[in-house]
């Protein structure tokens, strides 16, 4: 599996990682960075806007759904209605399908469960047309 | 020693403490970070005390906020996860739904059980890896049979 990972690096995509969860932004970071997408960390919905507020746009961010100060639905909302365009997946453990639609609802493009690997993201990517898959 | 250590792998698969997303955490290994699995193991273990800690003060004042110990417990849930490690996210699991029926008695079974599998996995794991520092470069990440 490990050599069969595709590189990005060429298309120069950068991503954002919004989780509280240490693990999990080491792991998500990781994971960007293995298929060679720029990536920065922020802890809450709360940080993930206030990147944005200072200039910072991202062509892809990976958004957890339940975190401190801003969760993922109240982020993607407000991000929508600052005029964000960028393409969010919503990545959490397990939703009933009443979160799920909801969280999609708040303007999501895609969803996938946690935990995220190389071919759940590289499935994110195809689906929001960054990677055509071979 | 190479055999060794894939003996103590293939032993924390077979018991149950592992599963497969501990392979998927293996395959981001690479030259430029060679500890990588070693790394997110020791953040996993320092961030999960931290949760022990907070779980343990909650229960100890006696009067259980069921929504307070169900954030720590979805946090903790959500590392094990990450890691793979099987065990302790099912006493997670099993924690959470105590919470939500509000089942005090249950809550602190759990916890101790889930206390029990936490220790385990560190030393399991701990030893594992001072092997396989030992016995050198790491080995092809192998999916369990």
């Amino acid at each position: 599996m490990a050599d069969e990972v595709p590189s990005l690096a060429e298309s120069k995509l950068t991503a954002l990682v919004v989780d509280d969860n240490f693990v999990n932004q080491t792991m998500h970071h990781k994971l960007l960075d293995r298929l060679g997408i720029q990536n920065d960390v922020v802890c809450n919905g709360q940080e993930a806007v206030d990147v944005h507020c200072s200039g910072r746009n991202y062509d892809l961010i990976l958004m957890d759904m339940e975190m401190p100060i801003l969760n993922g639905i109240q982020a993607t909302k407000r991000l929508r209605e600052m005029g964000i365009e960028s393409k969010i997946a919503g990545v959490t453990t397990r939703a009933n399908e009443g979160d799920k639609k909801e969280f999609m609802e708040a303007g999501l493009n895609d969803f996938q469960e946690k935990p995220l690997t190389i071919s759940k993201l590289l499935s994110i990517l195809h689906r929001l047309d960054f990677y055509v898959q071979t | 020693m190479q055999r060794q250590v894939a003996l103590i792998k293939q032993s924390l698969f077979d018991q149950g403490y592992l599963d497969e997303q501990f392979v998927e955490l293996e395959e981001l290994q690479d030259d430029a970070n060679p500890n990588f699995v070693e790394e997110v193991a020791t953040l996993y273990f320092k961030d999960s005390a931290r949760l022990i800690s907070n779980i343990e003060q909650a229960l100890e004042r006696g009067s259980f906020d069921f929504n307070r110990l169900d954030n720590y417990m979805h946090q903790f849930k959500g590392s094990s996860t990450s890691i793979g490690a099987s065990k302790v996210k099912t006493e997670c699991t099993m924690f959470r739904e105590y919470c939500r029926v509000g089942n005090a008695e249950g809550c602190l079974r759990t916890f101790k059980q889930l206390k029990k599998e936490h220790a385990t996995l560190r030393k399991k794991l701990e030893q594992y890896f001072q092997l396989a520092r030992q016995a050198g470069p790491k080995e092809t990440a192998r999916r369990p049979k």
